[in-house]
């Protein structure tokens, strides 16, 4: 077969001009297969039609107020996640920095420093931690499962020696606790802020393209002269300064610093969040918007299922099974895109 | 000959007692195409490695563009625009066919954030694409879905957007069917007719390379026993070369 006849003939072409011809119904179901945050909002709007229609409450002010709260601090350290987890990477520990930088931010206020220095500093102390985690994961070479599993202990044990296992209190002046996250609209700005200023770095940034080609495809990544160690280390300071950030914002909405308060719990809603949002853990892909759909889906089921009177013991379980469902679907549905192209 | 645009003179290289090349002497003149065939360990991957400048030859000299240089690294190589193009091609299967092109090259706004130009990348891959006969349904598909072929076909024409003088292709066409070879081989016509980049290729497929190449070396162990433009010579000739040189390995076996 002559060979510049079948140049000029390229079948996916052909496809490509069928495509555009689609009909609507074709179209909405193409968005949502290939638009990986459709799939998550939509389960979000269902969940909130169910519990408007059967818990009494769900939609009233008070309520809303305290379940976009709970979403607000888990989507913000879920937007780091998806950073440090687009780079085939994970960080564990940003749970145990949520419960530090705040008694950084305590005690260095205790010693004389203004509220907006001192959280400075707290974000700062994060940072370091985050440095930490990308100099032993790309320098020293140890997977960051490892390195963070290691740091989230140590974290912990440092915020235990330096509170002595007690909570305190911060007395913010009131401006300072109602834009640190004092109450529901400024945690939820913050979140907002956070998910749409990362969601840009991602997708129109050469940091977020060159964070993707790192997960991607590392070794091509390198050989092209992309610096993927600097892109991890920055990563990694990003996700902890976000956990860190967090913290302190719970710390003034919650008006107490408690040593116990996050950890693993937050650490692990923030990554299924951004799982559920459409993350693969493989790396290489990911969205900060699915990660934050996803913190307002396991917010909706968590406060949806209080104001039933569901258990905390069955909520866990239904919160597992999302996990493993939404998985399966992605799964299904990145193949179904790589198969897409090959249609022929 | 047209002008030269990379030789090598008496290159030998040596791993440990092992001689994987010895003696070889290549050269390359503007625009042409160098086919390089020989069987496993005859060399072929020690010369391209040692052309990209990741190895470093033991004795000979090294001339680009008339000068004698030392290659100092990868770097230094695809700096001087002497460009190798992988077999696992360093493109980012989760990236659109534009931003692979730019990769590393980006066109920005500029500012803090170094926002991307998208608009600019994805006229000028469109571009150059166009120009090299390069077919995709668009730039802006992920490269996971382009087949082996037309994956190929974006790592060249990164390389020559890159401003590469000379391009080393490592096995172009291996594992792939006719249509997707013929991809590249076009490709490659195309790049030969404009005359700008000189093309080394490495491969197996003895029809590839006297469709495509000016001229063919045959490297046996460690040597360059054949050069001859590939207008003088035939498949069944160099056939004939590798059968008797094979015929003269079992001997030795037997003899020994």
């Amino acid at each position: 077969m002559p060979a510049d006849k079948v140049d000029s003939l390229p079948p996916r072409q052909e496809s490509a001009r069928r495509l555009e011809r689609h009909s609507l119904a074709r179209r909405v179901g193409l968005f949502l297969l290939y638009s990986r945050e459709a799939s998550i909002a939509i389960a979000a709007v269902l969940l909130i039609i169910y519990f408007w229609s059967t818990a009494p409450g769900f939609l009233s002010i008070s309520n809303v107020g305290n379940l976009a709260e709970y979403a607000a601090t888990t989507a913000i350290i879920a937007a780091g996640e998806v950073m440090v987890i687009i780079c085939a990477e994970v960080d564990l520990s940003a749970g145990m920095v949520y419960a530090l930088a705040p008694f950084v931010m305590y005690f260095a206020h205790q010693a004389g420093v203004p509220f907006v220095p001192a959280i400075l500093l707290a974000l700062i102390a994060a940072a370091l931690v985050g440095m930490i985690n990308g100099f032993i994961t790309v320098v020293l070479q140890i997977p960051s499962f490892i390195t963070t599993l290691g740091t989230l202990f140590m974290i912990n044990g440092f915020t235990l020696t330096i509170s002595n296992g007690y909570p305190v209190q911060p007395k913010g002046t009131p401006l300072v606790t109602n834009i640190f996250g004092g109450n529901a609209i400024s945690q939820i700005l913050w979140a907002i802020g956070v998910t749409v200023l990362l969601q840009f770095m991602l997708v129109k940034t050469r940091w977020g393209l060159h964070t993707i080609a790192t997960g991607g495809n590392p070794l091509g990544a390198a050989e092209v002269g992309v610096k993927i160690g600097r892109i991890k280390m920055g990563n990694f300071i990003l996700c902890s300064v976000l956990g860190g950030l967090a913290g302190v914002l719970d710390a003034f909405r919650i008006s107490s610093i408690d040593p116990l308060a996050g950890g693993t719990d937050i650490m692990f809603m923030a990554i299924a969040s951004s799982v559920i949002g459409g993350t693969l853990l493989t790396g290489g892909s990911g969205t900060i918007i699915g990660a934050f759909l996803g913190a307002a889906v396991l917010g909706i089921l968590k406060n949806g299922f209080t104001l039933s009177g569901v258990s905390a013991f069955t909520f866990d379980l239904i919160l597992g099974a999302a996990i493993l469902i939404t998985m399966v679907i992605n799964v299904r549905l990145s193949q179904l895109r790589a198969a897409g192209g090959k249609d022929e | 000959m047209s002008e030269e645009v990379l030789r090598t003179e008496h290159v030998s290289k040596s791993f440990g007692r092992v001689t994987a090349l010895r003696d070889a002497s290549i050269q390359l003149g503007k625009g042409e195409v160098l086919g390089l065939l020989g069987d496993n360990g005859a060399g072929k991957s020690t010369l391209m490695k040692i052309l990209t400048g990741f190895h470093k030859a033991d004795s000979g000299k090294l001339y680009f563009q008339g000068k004698e240089i030392e290659l100092r690294s990868v770097s230094h190589a695809r700096a001087l625009g002497i460009e190798p193009v992988y077999q696992d091609l360093a493109l980012i299967n989760e990236l659109s066919v534009y931003r692979n092109m730019f990769l590393q090259r980006e066109i920005m706004y500029g500012g803090v954030l170094r926002i991307l130009n998208d608009g600019a990348m994805r006229e000028r891959a469109r571009d150059q694409l166009n120009q090299m006969g390069v077919n995709i349904p668009s730039v802006n598909v992920e490269i996971s879905k382009l087949s082996g072929g037309q994956r190929q076909a974006i790592a060249v024409a990164r390389s020559v957007y890159a401003n590469a003088k000379v391009l080393l292709l490592d096995e172009p066409t291996a594992a792939m069917g006719v249509r997707e070879s013929a991809i590249i081989l076009n490709l490659i016509r195309r790049l030969k007719e404009k005359g700008e980049v000189s093309i080394i290729i490495v491969a197996h497929n003895y029809a590839h390379i006297f469709d495509v190449c000016d001229r063919v070396n045959l490297l046996q162990n460690g040597e360059i026993t054949f050069d001859r433009r590939t207008r003088e010579t035939s498949v069944e000739e160099l056939m004939n070369l590798v059968l008797h040189e094979l015929r003269r390995a079992k001997g030795d076996i037997r003899q020994s």
